[in-house]
């Protein structure tokens, strides 16, 4: 079954989607968009540095995706304005690790797949490295999550409750980086961001508590990669995009459906 | 032995020391008010005893076992996060739904329990904050201004629910506050901070105090006047009484 390269697609992109919907509510609920940002595009200066070290790509992006988050959380609030911050940080992280690529000797690297993601390209390994990678950080959203609400609703309260906000903002960074190393291979690394934030901003228009919400974006994902996938496969269109045109498309209806309802129950 | 102990406590915010040598303890069944001017540090007392910052100075001492419930100033939820009231009272630990049901009586908001927290009132709002604070069965329960945004009524119903509270559990009550006039009248013992205790005692011994007075004003025109008001007429006045002593 696994030596059809569609089903190996079409498995990796639902782990990613199903481990990015919880911790993508965070990043919505605790206004990280930028901060996912700056760490997906970090990983192109991974790639660049995996190839160079011939190591593998999965590890070189892990380790560039933690260090930058890291550098945020440390940065954050000192001085600039976080957006400033977080936008400098982004964009240089991607400008640095486009300029390191073009450094890379006699290597023919193909961007593209970095940058927009090649998910019909996913091996077994990849698959395996994907899978468990998604199954980690749904494991430790899943184990945190009570302590991670709690955390995201206020850090005073969170410390009332004998619950440290600093570790649970780590998981988080921790996971994310994660997110962002699996995700490279599906969406690729300019759209790894919009794979987070678009299906848990769809599902809010949807979900009346937190864990519905997380449950919807998980939803709305796999249909998203699922959709994405189609098109892909259909018309030779690159799979990020193509994923997150379907994810753009669901919260459009979405919205304007909770519009609609809203306005009929206001009549 | 007291609740909360500290001794010589230094607390440092944004590179300023706000705080130092703070002695100060309660005792269960207390009910203490620290007033005090804006910026005079006594957020940072309240969330040194929380253990939200480390002291610079001294000790913070807690009773072993100690149980907290905290009522913070205001929590601001991000719209994007869907948070029925019942939902919000199972953080982090999930209560059952009949405790849920009968802390929501108690506090004066028994219908609420469905509703998302964004469309409560601030007035609702605050009474959920206290009834999470209460589900744990705290030994002590920590206000900061928790009535900031309330009108007249509306403040001195909310104290007289934990004046009722303290009567039933038995638990300590420390509130931070600026409506002076009515918290204080429902302290047992209250403190007033500028960097350092500048005196305490009951309410009428802080009100004659003349560092109170210094710090608060003298004379009609003053905060000292309020405590004087008698509540038994008509706020139709438009005045705002907490101008002349918003602490923050």
């Amino acid at each position: 079954m696994l030596d059809d390269f569609m089903t190996r697609a079409l498995l990796a992109g639902l782990a990613v989607a199903v481990a990015a919907a919880p911790l993508g509510c965070f990043v919505v609920w605790r206004r990280m968009a930028y901060f996912g940002d700056a760490t997906a595009h970090a990983a192109i200066l991974g790639v660049a540095l995996a190839l160079g070290f011939q190591i593998s790509i999965f590890i070189g992006t892990l380790v560039v995706a933690l260090m930058m988050a890291m550098i945020v959380s440390v940065l954050a609030g000192r001085g600039w304005a976080m957006d400033t911050t977080l936008g400098v940080l982004a964009h240089s992280a991607l400008a640095f690790g486009l300029v390191a690529v073009s450094f890379l000797p006699a290597v023919r690297v193909d961007l593209t797949a970095y940058l927009f993601g090649d998910i019909l390209a996913v091996s077994r390994f990849d698959l395996g490295v994907i899978a468990g990678g998604a199954l980690l950080v749904l494991g430790l959203i899943l184990w945190r999550w009570s302590a991670l609400l709690t955390a995201t609703l206020s850090e005073d309260l969170a410390h009332a409750s004998g619950i440290d906000p600093a570790r649970e903002r780590m998981v988080l960074t921790l996971a994310l980086a994660v997110v962002v190393a699996v995700a490279l291979k599906i969406v690729g690394a300019l759209l790894i961001a919009a794979l987070l934030i678009i299906p848990a901003a769809a599902a809010r228009n949807l979900a009346r508590g937190p864990e519905a919400m997380a449950f919807a974006a998980a939803l709305i994902g796999g249909v998203s990669v699922w959709g994405g996938l189609q098109l892909s496969l259909m018309q030779d269109t690159p799979s990020g995009p193509s994923i997150v045109v379907f994810a753009a498309g669901i919260f459009l209806i979405t919205t304007l459906g909770a519009g609609l309802v809203q306005r009929i129950l206001e009549r | 032995m007291s609740l909360i102990t500290t001794k010589g406590l230094g607390v440092r915010y944004g590179g300023r020391h706000v705080l130092h040598g703070i002695d100060f303890s309660i005792d269960r069944g207390e009910i203490v008010t620290i007033v005090g001017p804006n910026g005079s540090g006594k957020t940072s007392f309240l969330r040194a005893l929380l253990g939200v910052v480390a002291p610079e100075q001294g000790q913070v001492t807690r009773a072993p076992g100690l149980r907290l419930g905290y009522v913070p100033q205001r929590l601001h939820i991000d719209p994007g996060l869907p948070l029925p009231v019942a939902r919000f009272l199972s953080l982090p630990v999930r209560a059952p739904a009949a405790a849920i049901k009968m802390v929501l009586q108690r506090v004066g908001v028994g219908d609420v329990a469905r509703q998302n927290m964004a469309t409560l009132s601030g007035g609702q709002f605050q009474r959920v904050l206290l009834a999470r604070a209460l589900l744990s069965q705290p030994d002590i329960l920590m206000l900061d201004e928790p009535t900031a945004g309330l009108d007249q009524p509306g403040v001195a119903s909310f104290y007289r629910l934990i004046e009722d509270v303290r009567r039933e559990t038995g638990c300590a009550v420390l509130s931070v506050s600026h409506d002076l006039h009515v918290v204080m009248s429902a302290s047992d013992r209250v403190v007033c901070i500028n960097g350092h205790i500048c005196c305490e005692g009951t309410p009428q011994v802080v009100r004659a105090a003349p560092e109170y007075r210094a710090l608060f004003g003298l004379g009609t025109g003053g905060a000292l006047a309020l405590y004087q008001h008698q509540h038994d007429h008509d706020h139709d006045h438009d005045h705002d009484h907490s101008e002349h002593v918003d602490a923050g």
